[in-house]
């Protein structure tokens, strides 16, 4: 089960970000801790997900609540997009 | 190599202060930086720009060969190739700004030729480029064989292999096929949802397909052979004597293929829709007659 973790201090070591940042976005709910014998581990799959948060956040300046709304503001234009997409792939079917 | 204008790029003046460009850069990089523009080129290209007048302009030294040779950078060049001549010949040693850890294309040529690439640092951050996400319609007949299909994603042709056996709703990762990365990082993925239209006369559960077939009433009393369709082809069937209406036979084999595991297929499954005969003649009613009385 390990090797799909990384440990939240390996994470925050590498990016040279606080803990505190990391605590806020899972009580936010943006992500999700695993405790693996009461050390905390993110999962693989939502570190994509995460370097994104330390983005918005450390580069641009930007609070959780800002990132929450950006991240909910974005699902509802990747939504928009694959939308597009879906119409644009069914029209050439016509064409 | 055209000029760039790394003052117009963040909309300060010449005599802005560190701060002002910090501010200037901040604000027009929360506007056009890729995590907030997904799948955007343009805004994509402009949070280059923008990565790159700042990376000058926030760095006192460069700022300064900047003001002093951008407008001019032929001579700039010029005079950096004498002064490297120079440095070579002295020290056999390196030059002023070429030492940079990834000066990879990523950076316009105008950058390039006076500064030599990139110094590191967050602000050029390698990025993961954007997930696509597409939605593939199929017929059930073309997930019955495994075939290529060319789809169209950000004006690119790519041409994807859909196994047989492919699910409504399934999705595959083309790893790679996504929005192209940042500063160097990697493409992003492609993922493709299929949606399976069903104009067959099967029902299609997993690999198994189900359908309903009429047998007329003397074959299903006495028995016989009958032809059925499957996706595969016709198959000739013995139909057992007295067989009830509702009653349902498996044809092993004879389904849906399984998911990337070539010769295995689901089973078909026929229920029996027996047809009790209409407008029957007076000869007809009579025989009925009697059997019923015998």
């Amino acid at each position: 089960m390990q090797k799909d973790l990384i440990s939240t201090a390996e994470f925050c070591d590498h990016y040279h970000i606080e803990y505190s940042f990391i605590t806020s976005l899972e009580q936010s709910g943006l992500i999700q801790i695993t405790k693996v014998e009461e050390t905390p581990f993110i999962d693989i799959d939502a570190i994509n997900e995460l370097e994104k948060y330390v983005r918005l956040h450390y580069d641009l300046n930007i609070n959780l609540q800002g990132i929450e709304a950006i991240i909910h503001l974005l699902h509802r234009v990747e939504d928009m997009q694959e939308e597009i997409v879906a119409l644009k792939n069914r029209l050439k079917i016509y064409e | 190599m055209e000029y760039v204008d790394y003052y117009k790029i963040l909309g300060v003046d010449k005599n802005a202060s560190v701060n002002d460009i910090k501010s200037a850069y901040r604000k027009l990089a929360r506007k056009h930086h890729p995590d907030l523009n997904p799948n955007d080129k343009e805004a994509n290209k402009k949070f280059q720009q923008l990565n790159e007048a700042n990376e000058v302009l926030s760095d006192p030294v460069k700022r300064k060969k900047y003001d002093q040779y951008g407008k001019d950078w032929k001579h700039a060049e010029q005079f950096e190739q004498a002064r490297q001549s120079r440095s070579q010949q002295s020290t056999r040693g390196g030059h002023a700004f070429s030492g940079g850890g990834f000066g990879d294309g990523d950076f316009s040529d105008f950058f390039e030729s006076m500064f030599g690439g990139s110094q590191g640092g967050r602000s050029q951050a390698k990025y993961r480029g954007q997930d696509y996400n597409a939605e593939l319609h199929l017929d059930l007949l073309d997930a019955h064989k495994t075939h290529q299909q060319t789809i169209t994603i950000n004006e690119k042709n790519i041409r994807v292999t859909i196994p047989a056996g492919i699910e409504d709703g399934q999705v595959l990762k083309l790893k790679g096929h996504g929005g192209p990365g940042v500063n160097g990082g990697p493409a992003g993925d492609l993922f493709i949802t299929f949606s399976i239209a069903n104009h067959t006369k099967f029902k299609r559960l997993k690999n198994d397909l189900y359908t309903t077939m009429d047998l007329d009433l003397y074959t299903a009393i006495l028995g016989g052979d009958i032809t059925v369709d499957t996706l595969s082809g016709k198959v000739k069937l013995k139909v057992n004597p007295e067989t009830q209406n509702g009653s349902k036979i498996k044809l092993k084999g004879k389904g849906f293929p399984v998911y990337k595991k070539e010769g295995e297929f689901g089973d078909l499954y026929i229920t029996y829709n027996i047809k009790i005969p209409t407008n029957l003649t007076e000869k007809q009613k009579e025989l009925f007659i009697q059997l019923s009385k015998l």
